[in-house]
């Protein structure tokens, strides 16, 4: 049984565009996939859909199953239902770590909500498991840091706190959206080591949504190209590395390459 | 940063000394005047003396006990007037922000035609159905503030629900009601907070206007702007008359403007920046 199952996917504006056309994939238990798109094609909007968070002036269609024990439908499905779905089944990251963040709330009591929520804990208990929390993300300081709001601290601080929200209700799907593009690149690397040591440990499934095929292909193995909405390629990362059949991905997979190549010029003249 | 902190709380401050010492006359008139409020023994139109201290009224009323019971006129105005745009406000603004579509755009017409409409005009309507009363002045200026409190909560509720940490938050399964206290309110409150204060100082304008053109508190309660109306004729001969009402109601709207940004730096740590 898969942990994602998206069939048919239509989203369409009232205006009565489809912003996302027919789109079909699945991702099994502890699989990895890498939904690459440039912005407008349809990306995000795919990742809400699959947790039911699409906004509600969008029409979406087709079917999308969620849950590997016991798949559900998450297309029209009552927000009771969803509220049970969400953080438990599929969690998600999202690209901007300082607006993703309630400003107004330490970091501590923003995670302590989904963790008291989902392990029914509190008081000390609860003071513990935020550390914990805090720690499994690799944060140095984790007291302080639980002590801070959000624009106290730094951008790589904070996606590891979004990450460990993320993370609080166990998921076995973690959804991430572009998590490391509004980050320096030093710090996207290490948050990037992060998710995927995370994800093995766990043995997670993770969808992981960006336009860079460079960072995709550090910490996926299988690959769905997006573009204008509709899926234009899928396979493993090898396979579309090797032999691009669409136009837009063999610009990708030209793009990346030419960026190696500039690599190693630069270090083959040192 | 420092300094701009220290500012703040040095206004909040201020605020509060103005604010506490028109509360504490308001408290005083509750148990204790110098003279009645109708008493016309002082001679018309006396000068300040020790048994006068600002001097009497046309009638020869004391004025210190008229501005002591226009204090309590105020601020009874500004907390019941408030209090009525807070409820009545924040209610239809929440209910306006979380709406489907039509129901969000009928009410916005309904709080712009409120808007629109002037603030004595419908106090004059209230007033000619109602009588001349101080509750008619409140209700009056509470429904004129209930409006651009809606519109300032309706406005301030789309814009957080539209911020990332609120589909971050749903996205972790968190349920409506929960998310409007552990974010929607907390984020509006900052600014709401400084709303309610300036409408305070405003409604004490507005009543003071009202009652300025008449349709205020009625004879023998003086407000403050009944006390400005009053002393109108006679500015020539009796200036104090007319500057010790217009300095409390300047006092009241600027202790309230000093409350209202010192409360905004409380309730946003965003502005307490700690490095």
């Amino acid at each position: 049984m898969n942990v994602l199952e998206i069939k048919n996917l239509d989203v369409t504006t009232p205006a009565g565009v489809k912003v996302v056309s027919g789109v079909s994939f699945s991702i099994a238990p502890g699989a990895r996939l890498g939904l690459i798109g440039e912005s407008g094609s349809g990306k995000s909007l795919t990742a809400l859909a699959v947790i039911g968070l699409l906004s509600s002036q969008l029409k979406a269609s087709g079917s999308v199953l969620l849950g590997d024990l016991n798949p559900q439908e998450i297309l029209g499905a009552p927000e009771r239902m969803l509220n049970t779905i969400r953080g438990k089944v599929a969690s998600i990251i999202f690209q901007e770590p300082l607006t993703a963040l309630d400003p107004l709330m330490k970091i501590g009591r923003q995670l302590a909500e989904p963790l008291r929520r989902h392990q029914g804990i509190s008081g000390d208990a609860l003071e513990s498991a935020i550390i914990e929390a805090l720690t499994e993300v690799r944060i140095t300081n984790p007291a302080r840091i639980a002590q801070s709001f959000p624009h106290q601290i730094s951008g790589g601080e904070r996606q590891r706190a979004a990450i460990a929200m993320a993370l609080a209700c166990q998921p076995s799907l973690l959804i991430a959206d572009e998590p490391t593009t509004a980050l320096d690149v030093t710090v996207q690397s290490e948050v990037l080591a992060l998710l995927d040591s995370i994800v093995s440990e766990r043995n997670m499934a993770l969808l992981f949504i960006s336009h860079d095929l460079a960072v995709v292909g550090q910490i996926t193995d299988s690959v769905v190209v997006l573009k204008d909405g509709v899926v234009v390629e899928s396979g493993s990362l090898q396979e579309i590395m090797a032999d691009p059949k669409h136009p837009y991905t063999q610009d990708l997979v030209k793009n990346a390459r030419v960026l190696d190549d500039a690599l190693n010029i630069a270090k083959d003249g040192k | 940063m420092n300094q701009v902190k220290s500012r703040r709380s040095w206004s909040l401050i201020v605020g509060l000394v103005i604010i506490s010492t028109i509360t504490l006359v308001t408290l005083i008139s509750l148990v204790w005047l110098p003279y009645p409020i109708d008493n016309t023994d002082g001679g018309r139109l006396s000068p300040p003396s020790w048994s006068h201290l600002l001097g009497t009224d046309k009638l020869g009323r004391d004025l210190v006990a008229r501005l002591m019971v226009g204090a309590r006129i105020a601020l009874s105005v500004g907390f019941s007037a408030v209090l009525i745009a807070g409820i009545v406000g924040l209610t239809l603004g929440m209910a306006a922000g979380f709406a489907q579509r039509w129901l969000d755009e009928s009410l916005s017409a309904l709080l712009d035609i409120l808007i629109a409409f002037p603030t004595l005009l419908l106090a004059m309507l209230i007033v000619a159905a109602r009588g001349s009363s101080l509750t008619s002045a409140i209700f009056a200026i509470g429904l004129g503030m209930s409006a651009i409190i809606a519109r300032l909560t309706r406005l301030l509720v789309k814009r957080v629900l539209a911020k990332d940490f609120i589909t971050a938050s749903r996205a972790s399964g968190t349920s409506w009601p929960r998310i409007i206290v552990l974010h929607v309110l907390p984020n509006i409150w900052p600014t709401l907070i400084v709303s309610f204060a300036l409408q305070f100082g405003l409604a004490g304008l507005a009543e003071a206007s009202l009652s300025y053109l008449g349709l205020g508190a009625p004879p023998p309660n003086a407000s403050w702007g009944s006390l400005l109306q009053e002393a109108q004729a006679t500015v020539m001969t009796s200036p104090i008359a007319a500057i010790a009402p217009g300095l409390f109601l300047v006092a009241l709207v600027i202790g309230v403007n000093l409350i209202a940004d010192g409360l905004r730096e409380i309730a946003d740590p965003t502005l307490r920046r700690s490095r």
